[in-house]
């Protein structure tokens, strides 16, 4: 028993602490795992060996969380994943890991990504990339990839992953795990290194629906450091979790079951949907006829947002600078062309071209006007819906370096994700089945803004009354 | 050929909050560089700026004391470009929807124009940079961000003013009005006002604008003035001379008096604008806006036009005494008290503010209490002092901080206005001056100044000089 405590849940773990059972027997059984795997994985960006619970208790008290490496931990390398950030260490910690530190997490470590979230298969990382535990020769999705690799192989409890276009429900489909991104607002984002910052939100990664709902409850809630997080009572996600969806309106978009999607994903979501018709929800057709234009609007908006966050990193303050630089300018470029990698570079050039005078009206102005019709497409679905279903990626996990050089087929990996950072809305990607190959398969439930309750209760419910197979991989 | 000279200006002005416009850093000046950060105004990654309502409220009071509309939906932008006093490598700023819009500013006639509208284009709220200092042969530069994030409200003009002189005109009353708002220290040496000038200049009677030029690096007013003078002859013999001129931008050098190019306008910078999405927008409320309209103090206007009903004072010493706050309300607790307002502004636009602006102090520092100014005034009127002493009284009073009350009752300073004894004093001058007595006599009328310089030195200036004027005239009739 001891020794598969790496097995458990956060719910269940605290089930045993309080029956006697010691947090450090918990990090011992993870460290030993991590000693194990980790070499051939590859989800730490770093491994906090020095990890040990707090006094004072709380709802995490003694659970060991790892911390996606672009969330500020006071003291602690944070540097997502990228060199231009290596050393560098906060002087604070984001809200979120305060929250965490509140409530007695232990924080084991920060989860490799891709640099600076920019990806979907966590192999554009400085520290080399992270492979999905159900196939060591595949990508786990990005860019949480780490986090949610981590999770999978049970060298964490639960993780934080960050999510902007479906940076943790795509990992957390590819690895077989549960990925919530909350609500827009729902969670602060102060402290979590910006990517694009009206699309980013924090969210869990866990291994079941109960501990997702355990770990939002933790971290969501107002902050007033964070202008964009939004004053609304947080329910009490994890007590409040039940298992019914009698007339629950389960909406169904044509368009997300088109071409290019898998067979074997399609047909797993679709025996998803009867699931919900056999418990008592009522199926219902809608459409989100602006769907199409979501990936073009998000490679813009993102893009450009990037390419003003990251254009901080310059050598002048903080992390790396180019040595022997002549003059400033100098400076500047050495040390963004040796610290940043390909995908950052491609990224800041996409969004500084978008917002350049003369192109800005043509590109950054009509992607905003694209994102308001996604926005109109989910409140005119949500009259007739309680949730929306639909698959989390359109293919399980591809090969290591199967779409590394062609960011447009990469890119659509996002492609049923996207929407909702559009539309700023909460959508969860929880298991739905297995391909032939082994290869674990997502299916996402979106819903209306602040409506986590009811992405619980859906997710919750088939968890435990759908026939899915409980498999661990073989590691 | 003739050229007629059109101007505008922006004003930078760095609010006076207690904290930063985005965090809650203070904002003192002078302190240890990099002692007054924290994440935010250093930009580190993963902070974000929460906007101070305090700075919104001083932007909005600017803007309606500047007559301007005010924007109905609140909204921020990021005006990005890098350089190593701005730490996220762009600024927070406002764009195209500035806080508040189309205002105007009214100057006061002058030596060489009319009273003048200047139109406010535009009012927006961003944020202040740091400070690059670079130590001489060290072969690096050092950057200081204590001033990173200090709110900071640009007032930009329409193209209204045709002079330096209206340039100059301008930004006094500006500086007038923000100090009455108690808004900002405006202290130009200190970079809490900062201006920057367009000017250009075209044939009179044309109606195409000229090429405009701008002017950055002013530290005074009279610096914004000469730079533009200067440029005003600059371009004219550029175009008499039958060149052209480049939209560029040049440097005033205030020790030389010139100005030099700086950058042409192909170099200017591409900032790429775009919503700050880190700050939500946020619409402002009619009702808002009124009550701090209805909370504004009575502005430089007003109150000269008070001053010249109330007190019947010209507009010029109106337009004096009411150009600082502070001088406005030294004088009117002394016109509280005494009756004689003309005199009281003789001595405060001269003797007192020539003091102020010597020492570069502001009332408030001054030892002499209005009150204090109008007892002495009073005592002018009843012969205890002549105006001589008064004046000398009010300048020790000044420099030794002591009352002038005081003083006069510690030197036995007051003034001989006691008949009897100057009848005595005055009798025997006439006997030991029998000269002039005799040359006054036969209609020499100017000897009458001699006798009372004599008169003067013998009580050492404490005479009375009307009733010496009287006993001295009745004295030599008599004798006739």
């Amino acid at each position: 028993m001891m020794e598969d405590l790496h097995l458990s849940t956060g719910h269940e773990l605290k089930v045993l602490m309080r029956d006697g059972l010691e947090s450090a027997k918990i990090l011992d059984a993870l460290y030993a795992r991590i000693d194990v795997l980790d070499s051939k994985i590859g989800a730490f960006a770093l491994v906090n060996r020095k990890a040990h619970r707090r006094p004072g208790g709380g709802t995490l008290d003694g659970i060991p969380v790892l911390v996606k490496d672009n969330i500020c931990v006071k003291g602690e390398d944070t540097t997502c994943s990228s060199k231009i950030l290596k050393g560098f260490k906060p002087p604070y910690d984001a809200t979120v890991v305060r929250r965490l530190k509140e409530e007695g997490a232990v924080l084991i470590g920060k989860a490799n990504m891709d640099e600076f979230a920019f990806g979907s298969s966590c192999e554009t990382s400085c520290y080399g990339p992270t492979r999905n535990p159900w196939d060591l020769e595949r990508i786990p999705g990005g860019s949480s990839g780490g986090s949610a690799a981590a999770v999978a192989s049970d060298e964490t409890i639960m993780a934080l992953g960050s999510d902007t276009g479906g940076s943790i429900r795509q990992p957390a489909a590819l690895c077989g795990v549960v990925g919530l991104k909350p609500t827009y607002g729902r969670v602060s984002r102060y402290g979590l290194i910006a990517f694009a910052s009206s699309l980013d939100q924090i969210g869990p990664i866990t291994k079941d629906v109960e501990d997702a709902a355990l770990l939002l409850g933790v971290i969501a809630g107002y902050d007033e450091m964070d202008s964009t997080s939004v004053d609304i009572p947080v329910p009490d996600y994890a007590t409040s979790l039940a298992s019914d969806v009698k007339g629950l309106r389960v909406g169904v978009p044509k368009e997300y079951f088109v071409k290019g999607i898998d067979r074997e994903v399609e047909a797993a979501v679709k025996r998803s949907i009867n699931v919900f018709k056999d418990l008592g929800a009522l199926v219902v057709d809608i459409s989100l006829p602006h769907t199409e234009y979501a990936v073009s609007a998000y490679y813009i908006i993102g893009p450009a947002e990037a390419s003003s966050n990251l254009a901080r990193f310059d050598g002048a303050h903080y992390g790396y600078r180019a040595p022997d630089a002549k003059n400033m300018l100098d400076m500047y470029v050495r040390t963004r062309s040796e610290g940043f990698g390909r995908e950052a570079k491609r990224r800041i050039l996409l969004g500084t071209y978008c917002l350049s005078s003369g192109y800005y009206d043509a590109y950054y102005l009509k992607a905003l006007k694209v994102r308001t019709k996604i926005k109109e497409d989910f409140d005119n679905a949500f009259k007739f819906c309680d949730i929306i279903v639909t698959p989390t990626s359109p293919t399980p996990a591809f090969r290591i370096g199967e779409k590394a050089n062609d960011p447009l087929a990469m890119y659509l990996s996002d492609i049923f994700t996207i929407p909702a950072n559009l539309a700023g809305l909460p959508g969860i990607s929880i298991p739905c089945g297995f391909t032939r190959s082994g290869l674990p398969i997502g299916l996402q439930i979106m819903a209306k803004p602040f409506a986590e309750e009811t992405i619980f209760r859906a997710a919750y419910t088939f968890e435990r009354n759908a026939d899915i197979e409980k498999r661990k991989p073989k590691l | 050929m003739n050229y007629e000279t059109v101007i505008g200006l922006e004003v930078h002005l760095q609010l006076n909050t207690v904290t930063k416009v985005f965090c809650g850093c203070s904002t003192k000046f002078g302190q240890k560089p990099n002692s007054q950060t924290c994440p935010v105004c250093l930009g580190l990654p993963g902070s974000l700026p929460v906007l101070n309502e305090t700075a919104f409220l001083f932007g909005i009071k600017v803007a309606l004391a500047l007559n301007c509309g005010i924007q109905s939906l609140i909204k921020f932008d990021r005006k990005n470009y890098y350089y190593p006093d701005l730490p996220k490598n762009y600024q927070i700023s406002q764009y195209d929807m500035p806080l508040a819009y189309n205002g105007f500013v009214d100057i006061p006639a002058n030596l060489t124009g009319l009273p003048k509208r200047i139109r406010i284009l535009r009012v927006h709220l961003e944020e202040d940079a740091g400070k690059l200092i670079h130590p001489e042969r060290e072969g690096h530069s050092l950057v200081d961000l204590n001033r990173t994030g200090i709110p900071l409200l640009e007032i930009v003009t329409e193209p209204d003013m045709n002079s330096p002189q209206e340039a100059y005109d301008y930004l006094t009353r500006l500086k007038s009005i923000l100090e009455y708002l108690k808004v900002s220290d405006c202290d130009m040496e200190k970079g809490s006002l900062r201006c920057d000038a367009n000017i250009s200049i075209r044939p009179s009677g044309e109606s195409k604008l000229g090429t405009k030029i701008e002017l950055k690096n002013m530290n005074t007013f009279k610096g914004v003035k000469s730079s533009l003078e200067y440029e005003v002859k600059r371009q004219a013999t550029v175009i008499d001379g039958g060149e052209k001129l480049f939209q560029e931008t040049r440097l005033w050098d205030a020790d030389k008096m010139i100005t030099l190019s700086m950058r042409s306008k192909e170099e200017a910078t591409d900032y790429r604008y775009f919503p700050e999405p880190d700050l939500v927008p946020f619409s402002v409320d009619k009702a808002f806006i009124e009550k701090i309209r209805q909370r504004l103090p009575e502005l430089p206007e007003a109150k000269i036009r008070r001053f010249m009903k109330d007190y019947g004072l010209s507009e010029y010493d109106s337009n004096v005494l009411a150009g600082q706050s502070e001088i406005a309300e030294y004088f009117e607790r002394c016109a509280q008290v005494y009756e004689n307002r003309k005199a009281i502004a003789n001595w405060i636009t001269g003797d007192i503010m020539a003091y102020l602006k010597t020492q570069g102090a502001s009332p408030a520092d001054l030892g002499v209490s209005p009150e204090s100014l109008a007892a002495l005034l009073k005592m002018i009127d009843k012969g205890a002092i002549s105006g001589k002493m008064a004046k000398e009284i009010l300048s020790e009073a000044i420099e030794t901080k002591m009352a002038p009350e005081k003083i006069i009752a510690d030197k036995g300073l007051s003034q001989i206005s006691d008949s009897g004894k100057l009848e005595e004093i005055v009798m025997q001058v006439i006997s030991k001056n029998e000269k002039s007595v005799k040359d006054y006599r036969s209609g020499k009328k100017n000897a009458l100044g001699y006798l009372v310089g004599q008169i003067m030195k013998e009580t050492k200036g404490a005479a009375n000089p009307e009733i010496v004027n009287r006993i001295l005239e009745k004295a030599l009739e008599a004798r006739q």
